[in-house]
């Protein structure tokens, strides 16, 4: 026999097919997250400022700073096609994207720069980056402050800017808390008392006893808000003291209240460890903060949080009814054509493209569902809907319609493995079906059944197509869950990772400086999958462990 | 507890466990005109016996003849097999347990059973043989101490396991569980227990240990046993019945069966001649 024959029938090249498919998959997969990972995290980075000297061919030069964003090589006869004079001999030019910034000046966030244009590129110390609450980001250098409209006399300005900054920030939280916190709880209080004299009146029987408590705890909550509002006054008063003056890169002077900017630094003049630190600094406050400006500055903690809330809820309801719908396809059902025709249609709603669902829960959950609790429950707040719109728990309950297959069929396969001597050693032993079902069959299973829970949470983490129908917007006034009675709102509206991704990167006004943030949520919410998965995962080692042996 | 308190199985279990029926006296096995079948296939054919009470019977026979079946019918675990009938009366203490208002789950309590390969649960050793008191709702830490203690020295257990009750019952050698499954079946009480060829998976140590146990049992318990072993057959039990192909071929005292068959088939059975 010849030796590639004889190869062949060792069974060696299927090892070869199977490894090489194994490494096929770990390499796209490693590939992807680097991909995104790279992208995403030098986004905090703080990049050097530039400040360059740029000759157009067809105009006065200018002298522009900010980052560079990307470099790329063009045809030449692509740029004369466009109206770009072009050396007569060069066949390929470099031009570069350049972040300029200062949009309230300049009117675009971002500029091509051909390479043989520009005359002088520094990289000046002086030169600071500017976060602003609007308008994106600010480069120039700081050449004076301004304390209630008096210039201030100071030898070391960028310090005092800092301690400035510092006390507007201080001003700033307080406000935010102010405003959301304490003036938001008595809006709500507001608006329920609103429905309780709508009530009243629905009822007819407006008691004027009733009646004058309601107007009374008006009162309150309006003398409450009175006070409120003169704190937030005082507050915005003292946050507009100061001003800073910027001088652009081309001379221009600029005044700047404090009150818009976020935070400042001088990149070119930062050390290593310094740059470390503003990098730690500015992720924490991408996973930590609320976005702003359209979601393409800010963070994305609302997202992360509604995300996580709505794959928690979806669990929730989705484990007791798999596993019992599961239980009594595998224990109980007569496994006759019936039960068959059933397990091949929950096989097969597994199958369904995720927005037939989306489509399924608004028509089903918050038209009819939603309306109908609307119309019994919360009259009073009609016309404007309660349940009968878009919201957490509906959002939730679809997702969990989306997964209870995966469930369903984990758990039958979880039972199916229990080996028929543990139940017959159970039943022998005078336990009905049910105590054993219970004590022994259930927990053995146990593991199977979250693999299941891991599945569907891991499906469920990634779906966005039906969650834009029930309930997932674009940017949410509040979290679904606050200081406020009954703190979890169900049916509220909430904001959700991969939703954002689609949003940030693709619905954006300015998508050119979105760009590295849509990769920086793709890595955020890979994260919280894995840590949602690792955490059930664990969870599945542990009964695993303690119902080891089994195999045996 | 300590070792000083002898228990044994002449001793009354602990009180507040669970004790016999009344009946325990007539915990006989009597078999009238029982058939069974698979399907459409016969695999019991009009089965007649009389076992008596507190004595050992073993079921030998070659596979397939039935004798595991014609055990499970006296506990009715062939109920869960869909495809099963069962035809005839089975009377244990005295009542048929073939009619239908039978609660089933009560008669496998008094009728208890240990299987060919030890099953012990995935639970430590204490709640293994505490389960069948719980699933009597039972609770009290006392008297399931004492009883699962009473069980265990029962089954011959307590001395190699008394220091690791809480360990799992998968630590315990094949030989020990097959003992714990012992343990766990007389924990409750029965007054009948079915033996499924309990040696079939242990090594020649554990299979005289558990041969042993069943010498001690019968002193308390009905004990019917299937085996495969014909030598064992003769060590063991008092009553011995001989099955072929779904028939009772023959039934008698041990020492007759072996020695003076009255059949032909079973005595070349017993002298290797088939099977």
């Amino acid at each position: 026999m010849s030796p590639m024959k004889n190869w062949i029938r060792s069974g060696a090249p299927w090892v070869w097919l199977n490894a090489a498919a194994v490494t096929t998959s770990i390499l796209l997969v490693v590939g992807l997250l680097a991909l995104i990972a790279g992208r995403g995290m030098v986004h905090f980075w703080p990049a050097a400022v530039h400040e360059v000297t740029y000759q157009p061919p067809d105009g006065p030069a200018v002298v522009l700073a900010g980052h560079i964003r990307d470099e790329e090589a063009v045809l030449a006869s692509r740029l004369i096609e466009s109206g770009v004079e072009v050396e007569p001999g060069v066949e390929v030019v470099n031009r570069i994207l350049f972040k300029t910034g200062n949009r309230d000046l300049g009117g675009a966030d971002f500029r091509w720069l051909l390479e043989p244009a520009i005359v002088k590129r520094t990289q000046p110390a002086s030169l600071a980056v500017l976060e602003r609450e609007e308008w994106g980001r600010f480069f120039g250098r700081v050449i004076g402050l301004k304390q209630a409209g008096e210039l201030l006399e100071t030898d070391d300005v960028w310090s005092v800017f800092q301690s400035m900054l510092d006390r507007a920030d201080g001003l700033r939280d307080e406000m935010t808390d102010l405003e959301q916190d304490e003036i938001g709880s008595v809006n709500y209080r507001m608006e329920r008392l609103r429905l309780a004299e709508r009530e009243l009146e629905l009822e007819g029987s407006a008691d004027p006893e009733a009646l004058a408590a309601i107007e009374q705890q008006r009162e309150e909550l309006r003398a409450e808000y009175a006070g409120l509002e003169d704190q937030l006054l005082t507050l915005n008063e003292a946050i507009r003291r100061d001003a800073v003056i910027m001088q652009t890169a081309d001379g221009r002077e600029v005044e700047l209240p404090l009150e818009t900017i976020i935070d400042a630094w001088k990149p070119n003049a930062m050390g290593l460890f310094e740059r470390l630190g503003h990098y730690v600094q500015k992720a924490w406050s991408f996973v930590a903060d609320d976005p702003r400006e359209a979601n393409t500055e800010g963070g994305i903690f609302p997202a992360i949080f509604g995300t996580i809330l709505m794959v928690l809820l979806m669990t929730v309801v989705v484990t007791p009814f798999g596993v019992i719908a599961g239980v009594y396809l595998k224990e109980y059902a007569k496994q006759g054509i019936l039960t068959r025709t059933i397990r091949i249609a929950v096989n097969n709603l597994a199958g369904v493209p995720s927005i037939v669902y989306g489509v399924f829960g608004l028509g089903f959950f918050v038209y009819t569902l939603g309306g109908s609790i609307d119309r019994l429950f919360f009259e009073a707040a009609l016309p404007a809907p309660t349940f009968g719109t878009g919201g957490l728990l509906w959002a939730s309950l679809t997702l969990a319609l989306l997964t209870l297959p995966v469930v369903i069929v984990s758990t039958e396969e979880g039972l199916s493995r229990i080996p028929r001597a543990i139940r017959e050693g159970s039943l022998a032993l005078g336990a009905t079906q049910w105590e054993t079902l219970w004590r022994t069959v259930l927990p053995m299973a146990s593991p199977g059944i979250m693999t299941g829970m891991i599945l569907a949470v891991a499906r469920a983490a990634g779906e966005v197509a039906p969650l834009m129908l029930v309930g997932v917007v674009k940017l949410a006034p509040s979290l679904p869950l606050d200081g406020n009675l009954p703190y979890l709102h169900l049916e509220r509206k909430f904001m959700h990772l991969g939703f954002h991704i689609y949003d940030v990167g693709f619905q954006s006004p300015n998508v050119e400086a979105a760009r590295p943030l849509v990769y920086a949520t793709a890595l955020l919410l890979v994260i919280v999958i894995l840590l949602l998965n690792m955490v059930a995962i664990h969870v599945r080692n542990g009964l695993r462990e303690k119902y080891r042996g089994l195999e045996t | 507890m300590n070792d000083s308190t002898q228990l044994s199985l002449e001793n009354l279990p602990p009180k507040g466990a669970i004790v016999p029926a009344a009946d325990a006296g007539e915990a006989g096995v009597r078999v009238r005109g029982l058939n069974l079948f698979y399907g459409d296939v016969q695999a019991l054919k009009d089965i007649e016996l009389d076992i008596p009470d507190r004595q050992v019977t073993a079921f030998i026979g070659p596979s397939g003849c039935g004798k595991s079946t014609l055990l499970r019918c006296f506990n009715r675990l062939n109920d869960l097999i869909d495809i099963c009938h069962v035809k005839g009366k089975i009377f244990i203490g005295g009542k048929n347990i073939q009619k239908k208002k039978v609660d089933v789950a009560e008669l496998r309590r008094r009728v208890g059973m240990v299987f060919q390969k030890p099953n012990p649960f995935p639970k430590s050793v204490y709640e293994n043989v505490a389960y069948g008191l719980r699933i009597q709702g039972i609770s009290k830490r006392r008297v399931l101490d004492e009883t699962v203690e009473w069980a265990l020295r029962g089954a011959a257990l307590w001395d190699e396991v008394k220091d690791r009750l809480q360990e799992p019952a998968f630590g315990l050698s094949g030989g020990q569980q097959q003992r714990l499954v012992i343990a766990r079946a007389i924990a409750v009480q029965p007054q009948v227990i079915l033996l499924d060829e309990p040696c079939s998976a242990l090594d020649p140590i554990s299979t005289l240990k558990v041969e042993e146990l069943i010498h001690e049992l019968k002193k308390q318990f009905t004990i019917i046993i299937v085996t495969h072993n014909m030598q064992q057959a003769a060590r063991v039990s008092d009553r011995t019945a001989f099955m072929y192909l779904g028939e009772m071929i023959e039934y008698g005292d041990t020492n007759q069966v072996f020695t003076n068959p009255a059949q032909k088939q079973t005595e070349d059975y017993i002298t290797g001649r088939y099977g």
